[in-house]
This record gives C-alpha cells, sequence and structure tokens, in this order.
C-alpha cells in the first residue's frame, strides 16, 4: 500500500492558486505600503507554503504523528525566530524611543540618499526590467 | 521463530511477501509511514538549518533597512518571478510524478520525473545567468565589490545574505537533481508499483521542501524592499 492519491484536478487547482498567489506578491511588491510590505509578502508566502505542504506533500491526508513532525519543524523556527528577534529589538528599548529600532540602528528612509542615486544615473547600471 | 527465519528464506510459500518489505518491518503501510516519518524528521532540520539563515536575514534587514532596499533593487525581478513559476512548476510535475507511481504507471512515473528534473535544470541556468549578472556588476562580497553611496558596506551584507542562501537553495537543487536521477532509474527497471512507491513520494516530500524554500527566498529577496526604493 502506498500514501494517499489526489485527483491530477486538486494538483492543477492548487497550482493556479500557487501562480495567482505569485502574480499577486509581485504586484503588492511595487506598490508601497510602508512597514505593511513585509507582513503582506510574508503572509502570502505562508500562504503558498501552506498549500504546498497540504497538497503537494500530502500532509492533510497524513497520520497524526506525521502532522505532528510537520508542526514540530515550524513550531521550533517559531521558536528561534521569536525568541532572538525579541531580544534584539528590544534591545536599547529602555534608553532610546522606539527601541533598538530607533537607536540610530535604522530607520526607514523612503529615499535613498542622493549620491546613490546619482551613482546609479552616471554607472549607467543596466536595469533588465522596467 | 524458526518457522518465520526458514519461510523468509525462500519467500515462497505462506509466507511470501513483497519484494520491497523489509524484515524490520511487518507490512508495508508500517514501511511506508516510517519511510515518511523518517523523510520529515529530516526536514525538521533542513527548516531550522535554513531558519538560521532566515533569522540572520531579518535581523540584518531590521539594522539596516536602506541597505536592504538598495541591495534588493539591484536583483532581477524578472527573472527571479521565472524562476519562481519554473520551480512552482517541477513541483506539480513531481506531484504527477508520485500519481503516476502510486497508480502503477511506469512511462509516466519516468516522464514526470525527467519532466522535474529539466525544470529543476531550467531554474539552476536562469540562476547562473543571475549570478554572472552579480559579478559583471561587482556585486559579489569580497575584494571587489564596490556599490555606491554612504552604505556600501552594509549592502555587502546584503549580497553575502543573498549568496549564501540562493546559493545553499541551489546546492538543494543539485542534490535534488542527482537524486531524482536515480529514483527515475529504479523507476524505469519497474521497482515501483501500486502496493510499493514509497521512495518516489519521500523524494517528492524533499523536492517539495526545496520549493517552499524558493517560496520564502523569493519575496524576502527580490520583493519586500524593492517599492521602498524609488525607480532610478
Amino acid at each position: 500500500m502506498s500514501g494517499h492519491v489526489s485527483p491530477k484536478r486538486v494538483y492543477y487547482a492548487i497550482f493556479g492558486a500557487l501562480m495567482v498567489l505569485t502574480i499577486v506578491t509581485v504586484y503588492v511588491a511595487t506598490v508601497n505600503l510602508g512597514r505593511l510590505n513585509f507582513p503582506v509578502a510574508l503572509g502570502i508566502a505562508i500562504t503558498k507554503a501552506t498549500l504546498v505542504i497540504l497538497f503537494f506533500m500530502h500532509a492533510k491526508y497524513s497520520s497524526r504523528l506525521t502532522k505532528l513532525f510537520v508542526g514540530t519543524a515550524f513550531f521550533f523556527l517559531l521558536v528561534l525566530l521569536t525568541l532572538t528577534m525579541s531580544d534584539y529589538l528590544s534591545r536599547g528599548l529602555k534608553t532610546y524611543p522606539g527601541g533598538a529600532a530607533g537607536s540610530g540602528y535604522g530607520e526607514r528612509t523612503p529615499t535613498p540618499p542622493a549620491d546613490l542615486r546619482r551613482g546609479k544615473e552616471e554607472g549607467g547600471r543596466e536595469r533588465t526590467e522596467h | 521463530m524458526a518457522e518465520a527465519l526458514t519461510a523468509h528464506g525462500d519467500h515462497g510459500g505462506p509466507h511470501a511477501h513483497h519484494p520491497a518489505l523489509q524484515h524490520h518491518f511487518d507490512t508495508l503501510d508500517q514501511q511506508h509511514e516510517a519511510a515518511t516519518l523518517g523523510m520529515w524528521l529530516f526536514l525538521i532540520t533542513e527548516v531550522l538549518f535554513f531558519g538560521g539563515l532566515f533569522l540572520a536575514y531579518m535581523l540584518y534587514r531590521v539594522w539596516y533597512p536602506e541597505a536592504w532596499a538598495e541591495g534588493s533593487y539591484q536583483l532581477n525581478l524578472t527573472l527571479g518571478a521565472i524562476n519562481t513559476v519554473v520551480l512552482i512548476g517541477s513541483s506539480l510535475t513531481m506531484a504527477f510524478a508520485v500519481r503516476a507511481a502510486q497508480t502503477g504507471l511506469r512511462k509516466a512515473t519516468v516522464g514526470w520525473l525527467i519532466a522535474t528534473m529539466l525544470l529543476g535544470l531550467t531554474f539552476l541556468v536562469i540562476k547562473y545567468f543571475e549570478y554572472a549578472e552579480k559579478f559583471e556588476h561587482h556585486h559579489v562580497p569580497g575584494s571587489n565589490f564596490s556599490f555606491p553611496g554612504p552604505h556600501g558596506d552594509q549592502v555587502q551584507i546584503y549580497f553575502s545574505l543573498y549568496f549564501l542562501m540562493t546559493g545553499l537553495h541551489a546546492t538543494h537543487m543539485l542534490i535534488g537533481f542527482g537524486l531524482l536521477s536515480v529514483i527515475a532509474w529504479m523507476a524505469h527497471k519497474g521497482r515501483f508499483s501500486e502496493q510499493w512507491s514509497t521512495p518516489v513520494e519521500i523524494s517528492g516530500l524533499y523536492w517539495h521542501f526545496v520549493d517552499i524554500v524558493w517560496i520564502f527566498l523569493f519575496p524576502l529577496l527580490y520583493l519586500v524592499d524593492r517599492a521602498h526604493t524609488p525607480v532610478g
């Protein structure tokens, strides 16, 4: 006996959904949403990954133990990311308003410095898109 | 016990079993479940392997947002997007290869596996051209790195992570290519059937995992900071 056999149309539907999400994420990237660009792109990526795991990797149809293993991977990834980031992002919270992010490490600047833009024009950097 | 041992010796009689069934498993189902779990266990370590690099990416991105915006603007969005489509397409053909193996279609299995390998190869060729562009523009970290503006050193960190993450991903693609060529050969030899297609399935798990890594690499490296740099 082998694992679950899905009808072909399920795979086509998932592939279609993944393509649509890819187009959406590329389009959204051209719109300046400020701080929202990151969570939106990450949300779409997580949705795509979930579709792949559930349907292409058959996690939806596997045993509870296998599902637990799948969950474990992302649980520990989350531990790694949140614990470390909460440490780094909260450093200087008491000494600088806004914490480490406001401590001069980097305020988000929507426009790059003038000399960079000049460098681009003079250097004639080739852009393949646009 | 002695009876079982002799029965296993000639693979015939009342104790005959599937040739793929290993002696430490009771049934093919049990063997399938163990192999699937083993593969997922390996993938957990892979998630954390790449996770370390994603962590470095996120941390430096918080510290140097300007450098991240400038660096990601240098990446070729068109090639990155094409590669995303190619790789997700290869996941579709891989899913079909697994399905063909599960339903005992030998030729279709080999065909879909070769299609998957070709798409994987297409991805790597496109990646090669992207890397070549980076060498031309001196965007490869090291003594020849140069980037205008005050954030040059920080942009070099961005490109270090770019090459580490995409390079590690490409290495996984190469390993996957080798894995699938072995599996395709085994399928060609008729080693899989409706009763036993687990090797194709767990190779599929690996291939899909590599696809998932790219699903995250593409927006993080190419997309998230692009809108924050005005089009020059």
